[in-house]
């Protein structure tokens, strides 16, 4: 869950030069900060906006050699964040050998499984990643700074791996969820958690479990725009640019 | 008469085979379809759709799919191509210029899931190449299913197994394959099978699928 409500600020405030991780994978939020020319480098499984089809902005930028791209695949970026979890300087990854992926990967090694002791058998190694921030949207906060992510708990794996984590929350909960056996499972606890900001409907166009569901008109009305550079600038103008439209209107 | 999407859910209930475990993800309606056509059916199987907007399997997202996978307890999984070649292998990230959204998991689940079946509908020279320009992934194909024909994999070439038209496949695919002398039409969905699709299955798919239950049977 992209905070999306972050991915606008970030674009009116013009930034620049952002690398961005995909966990596993990147949509909407990326393709709107490649498009703003505020990204250098991504690196992601895939970018793409799902049911509504290719991410316009970013495969141009990638055709027309804007942004660096350093392809993954998804299990790669998984392990590579658990390996920062752990502390370690690399997991090794079952798979993938034979991949291309591999030769335009120099960071990437294949190395000798060196527990086998008879007979080859080689196994990719990767090294671990520690991203600067950890960004996403969760339904709930609480006055402890825990935050709720409840199914999504791969997103607990970030927020481990990373050296700041900052959070924006629909609802923010009195008193401390911990305390409460059913909400346990499905926090992050407030030692991962840099900062936290309200923003209702913070992920929208996207959804949150439970909360909203994906806005998929919206999606498909942005995938056409993005088709080219005016249409893109122009949703831009009128989504993110406008504070009052940025919102849905739920 | 039954519609293009149906045949094609009915060939890849076949070719799950007796699988008991089946992995669907983004954007595979025609593999879900034919997972709720065996569960219709009676047959025990375990579905796990990455994309389940209700009701999800996963509680750590993608994750656990491929460390499920990874295990070894996916005996079937699905995987397409912008370009896919006579060596089994898989092109998602470019080809002729032109940019796609990338490998995804491809490259980790060819390999370690028991069975994986390629699929892509559009059958032309353009998706069906000699060798792919990048190769994503490469494994051994449980088969190649397209919108006019199934090929089975025989260790290191593609064999043409049916064609669901007549039709002149080898001048609409870009690699060499072999072939019977005589090349059968691929088998039709039975009238128990459309009654299945167009009742019970329909109404599971909807939910997930809107489009395509929209597209095929004219659900709402």
């Amino acid at each position: 869950m992209p905070s999306m409500a972050v991915v606008r600020e970030l674009i009116l405030q013009k930034k620049k030069n952002l690398r961005l991780l995909g966990v596993p994978v990147l949509g909407m939020c990326a393709d709107l900060l490649i498009g703003a020319g505020c990204v250098a480098e991504v690196e992601s499984s895939a970018v793409s906006l799902g049911e509504a089809g290719l991410a316009p902005r970013f495969t141009e930028a990638v055709e027309k050699g804007e942004i660096r791209m350093r392809d993954a695949t998804c299990p790669a970026v998984h392990t590579a964040l658990q390996a920062s979890e752990k502390g370690v300087p690399f997991m090794p990854l079952r798979g993938v050998l034979g991949s291309d992926l591999i030769k335009n990967r120099p960071d990437w090694v294949v190395q000798q499984n060196p527990m086998q002791k008879t007979g080859s058998d080689p196994i990719l190694l990767v090294p671990a990643i520690s991203p600067d921030i950890a960004l996403f949207h969760a339904r709930w906060a609480d006055e402890a700074g825990n935050v709720w992510v409840g199914r999504r708990r791969e997103l607990a794996t970030i927020a481990h791996a990373a050296k700041l984590t900052l959070v924006t929350y629909e609802e923010l909960k009195s008193g401390d969820m911990l305390e409460d056996e059913l909400l346990a499972p499905g926090i992050i606890s407030a030692t991962y958690i840099t900062a936290v900001a309200p923003a209702r409907r913070g992920a929208w166009p996207l959804g949150i479990a439970g909360v909203y569901d994906i806005d998929d008109a919206h999606l498909a009305q942005y995938a056409k725009a993005a088709r080219t550079r005016e249409g893109f600038q122009r949703y831009l103008d009128e989504f993110v640019c406008t504070p009052a439209k940025s919102y849905s209107p739920a | 008469m039954h519609s293009r999407e149906e045949l094609l859910a009915c060939v890849v209930a076949r070719l799950i085979g007796d699988a008991q475990h089946v992995a669907v993800g983004a954007a595979s309606p025609i593999p879900a379809t034919a997972c709720e056509l065996l569960k219709a059916r009676g047959r025990q199987l375990r579905v796990s759709m990455l994309h389940k907007r209700k009701g999800n399997p996963f509680t750590e997202g993608s994750r656990e799919l491929f460390d499920l996978a990874g295990q070894g307890r996916i005996d079937v999984f699905f995987l397409g191509g912008a370009q896919i070649d006579g060596e089994g292998s898989i092109n998602l990230v470019r080809a002729e210029g032109k940019r796609f959204p990338g490998s995804f998991g491809s490259a980790f689940m060819y390999s370690v899931v028991k069975k994986t079946i390629l699929f892509r509908e559009e059958h032309s020279r353009r998706v069906l190449v000699p060798k792919v320009e990048f190769v994503s992934a490469r494994g051994t194909p449980g088969a190649l299913l397209t919108g006019k024909a199934l090929f089975s994999w025989q260790g290191s070439r593609f064999r043409l197994e049916s064609t669901h038209e007549a039709g002149d496949i080898r001048s609409e695919t870009g690699f060499d394959y072999d072939a019977p002398p005589h090349v059968p039409l691929t088998a039709i969905p039975s009238e128990q099978e459309l009654l299945l699709l167009r009742g019970k299955v329909a109404e599971k798919i909807a939910p997930d699928y809107p489009d395509f239950a929209r597209r095929v049977w004219g659900l709402n």
